[in-house]
């Protein structure tokens, strides 16, 4: 009996090893040494030397930590919604098109596809006062355009738009969820009288209520981990860009911006030296996207009515 | 009896000591005797690519021809943090070339590239045929781990037809006169937007960072202990008073709104190359844009102009540099290439022709073809006038230098109300990130 366990034992951890030996290989191994790493002072070129806590107590005095936290912030309390609310509204469209729908799914879904250091190249030089062609476009209806990603108070909305523009993948994802809405239940509700709104709230809103939780999740990790089109943005709007060097010399332009948590984790790291200070900003994005995961979780539970 | 406990124990202690026992030691390093017969494979890996690229394989080649023993590999496009990260797994180029002084500080003070001393005086190279502001660039804290291949040179451009139509005989030579001819090189729209800017001065805008205008009044980064010093040369002070007047001429949301219209640095709508700026600051390289991108455009090349006039001449020097990685498969081959590339007269002069920057042994810098040309011939003057400045290296590399850009981006759009108590905290937040790398 117990070798036939042993044997079924085996069989299931054959078929589970890849996965296991990749998660411990890629995952696993590199979250220990990171933890490990970030209570050393550790420059990638000499031997690791432990600092204890150092580097976690010099986050509290670090003045580009703070503007990194607060740019952040600001892309998770504003982008994510926002992206939420336009993602569901483009879908909700969508869905009623009785005509051509297929067609204007492809051309939503098509700037998703565009790789994120292109279409934030795109985007910068559309919306270059002076030569780019959205402001020309303003000004012909009177409109004196923004200086968007040259104007420290229009960098971020502007990081914004280009990530609504490229909500095809998560748009698709709220229309799968719409479309499967079962039809009965609208009708039941027009039966009872009920308008358009009393059926995105409380038939759309409730059915697809995971979908949203989903996007919620992934949509906060993603902005924690936001990098590369800040990257791009503000060195191609700085008009300094450049091949190899100095490639972080205008992270966060203009006057700091754009300058989100990786960037600083990145600098810190690569461009400064301090792998130990950068390891201990990583394991601390990692507990927050954690703790952020943790309480989203618990609260769409709450809400649903099933056990926190 | 729980055994996840020991277990995750177990699987941690092992993750650490394997962790540590992946990080790099160091080594020791040993030359041969003189007269030692190098042969073998070396490896260099550069930056560059392109035109740039293909002057390093011509003179490669050159270095093949009279050194048959040993063959040399050569991988292009390789920047510092793909040498950093290949010399932290152990498996460094044998010769490595930056285009960054700022890595000086962390290689030689980590031992990542090794010490040149012995192979120096072993072959009894005469650093003396190094100008003062490029042996210091490339050595640290007293440890020579690089040499120095090519320099830049950092002065001023003007536009001669501007200045002919603005009635100005001549370059400014002190940063009084370039405020009086900023002003009136600048032409503004009838809204009082501006059409035409006589000097750009932002700290953000193309070349003006703080180093390369440091010069202009001789204003010291670190003090002798490595403390940044900001906060008490008070040829800080004088600089950023300077700028700020002449932004407040302009007026900040004036300069940003006209900053954000134009073209990118390094592409032909580059606004000294398009009129929209008289005077610039740049280096020699853009000679080479100049002459491509813009050949009709009359300009001319002069030192930065300074705050004292006696300080004139000179301008912000920097380079490109070489070193030879600790875990080099072949290290006297590699010293035997870093040698004639970078104190070889004939190889140094031929790659300044090629690449078109400014040579650094004393015999090239005196080459008479680099000399015929007036415009690059005022870069080299600037290399070598004894004014001219460099950002000292550091162990955290270029950190104090971004760390004072931000307070200083702040300063000239007016959100710094009290200069004395900002360079004060600045001082206090550049030692503060100084000490992240160690």
């Amino acid at each position: 009996m117990d070798g036939v366990r042993l044997r079924r034992g085996l069989t299931t951890f054959s078929f589970l090893a890849p996965a296991l030996i990749g998660i411990a290989v890629f995952f696993g191994y590199p979250l220990i040494s990171a933890v490990y790493f970030s209570f050393t002072k550790f420059d990638l070129l000499s031997v690791p030397q432990w600092v204890g806590l150092s580097n976690y107590r010099q986050m509290a005095d670090d003045p580009f930590l703070l503007q990194a936290v607060r740019n952040t912030l600001w892309m998770v309390m504003v982008f994510v919604p926002v992206r939420i609310i336009f993602t569901i509204g483009l879908a909700m469209l969508l869905a009623q098109l009785k005509r051509g729908a297929g067609f204007f799914r492809t051309i939503l879904y098509l700037p998703s596809l565009v790789p994120s250091v292109a279409a934030t190249i795109a985007f910068v030089y559309l919306l270059k006062p002076g030569t780019g062609p959205v402001n020309h476009l303003l000004e012909k209806i009177g409109i004196n355009g923004p200086l968007w990603f040259n104007s420290p108070a229009w960098a971020k909305p502007s990081l914004v738009l280009l990530g609504l523009w490229a909500c095809g993948d998560l748009m698709i994802i709220f229309l799968a969820a719409v479309l499967g809405v079962p039809e009965s239940l609208y009708e039941a509700a027009s039966l009872d009288g009920a308008n358009a709104w009393h059926k995105f709230r409380s038939i759309t809103l409730p059915s697809i209520r995971p979908v949203i939780l989903f996007a919620a999740v992934t949509g906060v990790i993603y902005t924690l981990q936001y990098f590369d089109q800040a990257a791009v943005a503000g060195s191609i709007a700085s008009g300094q860009a450049t091949v190899g060097a100095g490639i972080s010399q205008s992270f966060g332009y203009p006057e700091g911006s754009t300058f989100t948590y990786p960037l600083w984790l990145y600098t810190s790291g690569f461009r400064y030296n301090a792998l130990g200070y950068a390891n201990a900003l990583a394991i601390a994005l990692f507990v927050v996207a954690l703790a952020v995961t943790v309480i989203l979780l618990r609260r769409a539970k709450a809400f649903s009515g099933e056990e926190s | 009896m729980n055994t996840r406990i020991p277990r995750t124990l177990f699987a941690l202690g092992t993750a650490v000591l394997l962790t540590t026992a992946c990080t790099p030691a160091p080594k020791e390093n040993k030359v041969a005797d003189p007269g030692t017969r190098v042969a073998g494979n070396v490896e260099l890996w550069h930056f560059f690519t392109e035109r740039e690229a293909q002057a390093i394989e011509q003179v490669v080649a050159d270095f093949q021809t009279g050194h048959p023993a040993i063959k040399v590999t050569v991988k292009s496009g390789q920047d510092d943090s793909k040498v950093t990260q290949a010399i932290g797994a152990g498996n460094g180029p044998d010769v490595g070339l930056s285009y960054s002084t700022d890595i000086v500080g962390k290689f030689c003070s980590s031992g990542a590239w090794v010490d040149l001393k012995p192979y120096l005086e072993r072959d009894r190279v005469d650093l003396g045929q190094l100008n003062v502001t490029t042996r210091s660039y490339t050595e640290f804290d007293g440890k020579r781990c690089a040499m120095p291949f090519l320099a830049d040179a950092y002065g001023m451009y003007y536009n001669k037809d501007l200045f002919a139509k603005a009635g100005i005989a001549g370059p400014p030579k002190t940063l009084a006169e370039l405020t009086e001819d900023a002003k009136k090189l600048t032409v503004r729209n009838p809204d009082g937007s501006l059409k035409q800017v006589g000097f750009l001065p932002l700290y953000d805008f193309y070349e003006n960072a703080a180093a390369h205008l440091a010069p202009a009044t001789g204003a010291k980064w670190l003090t002798g202990d490595g403390k940044s010093a900001v906060g008490t040369d008070p040829n800080w002070k004088t600089l950023l008073t300077w700028q700020k007047d002449l932004v407040d001429w302009y007026g900040y949301d004036n300069l940003t709104k006209f900053k954000a219209g134009l073209g990118d640095e390094f592409s032909a709508d580059n606004a000294f190359q398009k009129g929209q700026v008289a005077i610039n600051i740049d280096a020699e390289y853009r000679l080479a844009f100049l002459k491509d991108q813009a050949p009709k455009l009359k300009y001319g090349v002069a030192p930065l102009p300074t705050s004292d006039p006696a300080r004139y001449g000179g301008g912000y020097v920097t380079g490109n540099i070489m070193g030879i990685s600790k875990n080099a498969k072949n290290p006297e081959a590699a010293w035997e290439l870093i040698k004639y590339l970078t104190t070889d007269d004939a190889a140094v002069t031929k790659l300044a022709g090629l690449i078109k920057n400014v040579p650094t042994t004393t015999k090239s810098i005196a080459d008479p073809a680099l000399n015929a040309d007036p415009d690059f011939k005022a870069f080299i003057d600037i290399f070598n006038n004894p004014n001219s400045m460099t950002s000292p290296p550091s162990a955290s590399g270029p950190a104090y230098q971004e760390t004072f850009q931000q307070f200083l981006i702040k300063y000239q759009s007016g959100k710094v109300a009290d200069l004395d108590g900002g360079l004060a905290d600045a001082d206090k937040q550049i030692n503060s990130v100084m000490t992240l790398g160690g």
